[in-house]
């Protein structure tokens, strides 16, 4: 309660300072050189010094952008017009950290962040901008907090930060979107990215997308003077499958940094009206070789379903589409939905395989996952083959096995499946698989043991 | 590792082919070299993407939202494509 009592102490004192400055503020620009600008003072300064009145940056300002003022491409304007300016961040993860962090510090007027999930610890190797203490906190007020702290000392800010805790749905998309200048596409996941394409069709807005997995990015910016869009580019969605999560496929953490960079540049770029945007082309960036190329893209194709001539899509439309059944995968890059390929009867779980160990029932523990993630943590006694070498280790299999029970595990207990349905086709039919894989054993039977 | 798969030895008309994202890892190389000697004087992006396939039968699975880039531009699989030139298949990548 005194918190409380104190939080609403320092906000009116904010409140009253903010209005003293802002008077200072109008005195001082009323005047050439104002009798009140005090120059002991060092948090402030007279809005107006230069060029005949036509600038506004204060003292400040210009002691804090001078490094980029001094970019003759840029200068004074840019920086103007980049204050002016507001910048909509969806996805506050890899990619959004670094795009988020450096338009925070690149002085735009208003930087929007929208994300719905919450700071793990497997995040932050690679999204910089939150912090072991934020595990379990929104990322948004994570990374906003992080934001603002470039401004701390500010009594008032020159950023506004916009929290937007939401998941961007069909249904919000129009609102959130129609309220800034430029967005930056730095989400995780197939739906949303043609979600935000498409809203910023019907908007008219400038998207800047990027995109990283394993050791590779892409960079491109849609719907930009004459530009295609996503579905220009994207018309079929990839299969289930042939667009991997970061949480299965991995990726490494400064390449969704370097792109997130990139998306700043290109948004910085668009919103200061300096530079060449990424239009119609796209940047590829090969982590594995470090080597970046850029393909020339298409134009807008006349045919396409959402941002062709004359008929594009229309906010009402957006929202009647069903994004999730379109590219036949969920809007948050959280775990596949579990398959149920097998019957009950075939599946144990991993209490009922602990009873099993404890018996000395006799089996052979058949791990199916990839070599690479077999080697990050196994169950002891295991025999790693991978799902995709059944068939050809299937005497090796055999060998092991005996005339014993083969028992089949993985990270989730989906491949597993589809390792007992192929081994039961040939000749295994006692094999059975341990539902929900090593995830399930670490919550139900060893809480020690490392999951990833 | 590409040494394997590439046939640049070849004296005939070939093609470069790059694999990016999960075109490569299907693959399981980064770049090919394409054979487009045949009976027929002209060949299409198309009938690359076939023999392709042929070669790397996964490919299919992501071959209906693949970008195909000639020579670093953005082309249609009707376009013609002639000894030297490069092709890049660039699927979509979405992680973030």
């Amino acid at each position: 309660m005194d918190l409380a009592r104190e939080v609403q102490q320092l906000r009116l004192e904010k409140a009253k300072l903010e209005a003293e400055l802002q008077s200072f503020r109008e005195s001082a620009s009323s005047a050439t050189v104002s009798e009140s600008c005090s120059l002991r003072d060092p948090t402030f300064c007279p809005a107006t010094w230069l060029s005949g009145g036509q600038h506004y940056l204060d003292r400040e300002m210009i002691n804090r952008y001078s490094r980029q003022l001094l970019v003759p491409a840029f200068g004074v304007q840019g920086q103007l017009n980049l204050l002016k300016s507001s910048i909509l961040v969806v996805g506050a993860g890899g990619l959004g950290s670094s795009a988020a962090l450096y338009l925070a510090a690149a002085g735009i007027g208003c930087l929007g962040i929208v994300d719905h999930d919450n700071v793990e610890l497997n995040n932050l190797h690679r999204q910089i901008i939150h912090s072991e203490s934020s595990i379990g906190n929104s990322k948004v007020n994570s990374a906003a907090t992080a934001c603002n702290a470039l401004f701390c000392y500010r009594i008032n800010s020159m950023l506004k930060v916009v929290k937007h805790e939401v998941q961007l749905t069909a249904n919000n998309s129009v609102d959130l979107i129609n309220q800034y200048d430029v967005i930056v596409d730095a989400t995780d996941n197939v739906p949303t990215r043609y979600l935000i394409s498409d809203t910023c069709v019907a908007l008219g807005k400038p998207l800047v997308s990027g995109a990283a997995l394993g050791m590779d990015g892409q960079l491109t910016v849609y719907n930009f003077n004459g530009g295609p869009c996503y579905r220009c580019l994207f018309p079929v969605p990839p299969p289930q499958g042939a667009c991997q999560r970061c949480s299965d496929s991995g990726v490494l953490g400064v390449v969704p940094g370097i792109i997130g960079a990139f998306q700043a540049l290109e948004a910085i770029k668009i919103a200061s009206g300096v530079g060449d945007p990424l239009s119609k082309r796209m940047l590829i960036l090969d982590g594995f070789s470090t080597s970046i190329r850029v393909v020339k893209l298409r134009n807008r194709n006349p045919d396409c379903s959402v941002c062709r001539d004359g008929s594009q899509i229309t906010e009402r439309e957006i929202q009647e589409l069903n994004y999730e059944s379109f590219t036949g995968s969920s809007l948050s890059d959280k775990s596949p939905k579990p398959l149920s390929v097998l019957p009950d009867s075939q599946r144990i779980t991993a209490k009922e395989y602990f009873d099993y160990l404890k018996e000395g029932h006799p089996h052979l523990l058949l791990d199916v996952r990839e070599a690479h993630q077999y080697a990050i943590s196994a169950l002891p006694c295991s025999l790693n083959v991978p799902l995709a070498k059944l068939e050809d280790r299937l005497p090796e299999i055999k060998a092991a096995a005996q005339e014993s029970q083969i028992i089949v595990l993985c990270r989730r207990g989906n491949d597993s499946q589809l390792a007992v349905k192929y081994l039961r086709e040939n000749g295994k039919t006692e094999a059975v698989d341990i539902i929900g894989g090593l995830e399930s054993w670490a919550r139900d039977v060893d809480p020690r043991f490392p999951i990833y | 590792m590409d040494a394997e798969f590439s046939q640049t030895e070849g004296t005939c008309g070939r093609v470069k082919v790059l694999f990016f994202a999960r075109a490569r890892e299907i693959a399981g190389v980064s770049e090919t070299s394409l054979g487009i000697d045949g009976a027929e004087s002209s060949k299409t992006i198309k009938d690359c993407i076939d023999l392709l396939t042929k070669q790397f039968p996964g490919l299919e699975e992501i071959m209906s939202c693949i970008v195909v880039a000639l020579n670093q531009e953005y082309a249609d699989q009707s376009s013609l494509v002639k000894s030297g030139d490069e092709l890049a298949l660039i699927p979509p990548i979405s992680g973030g």
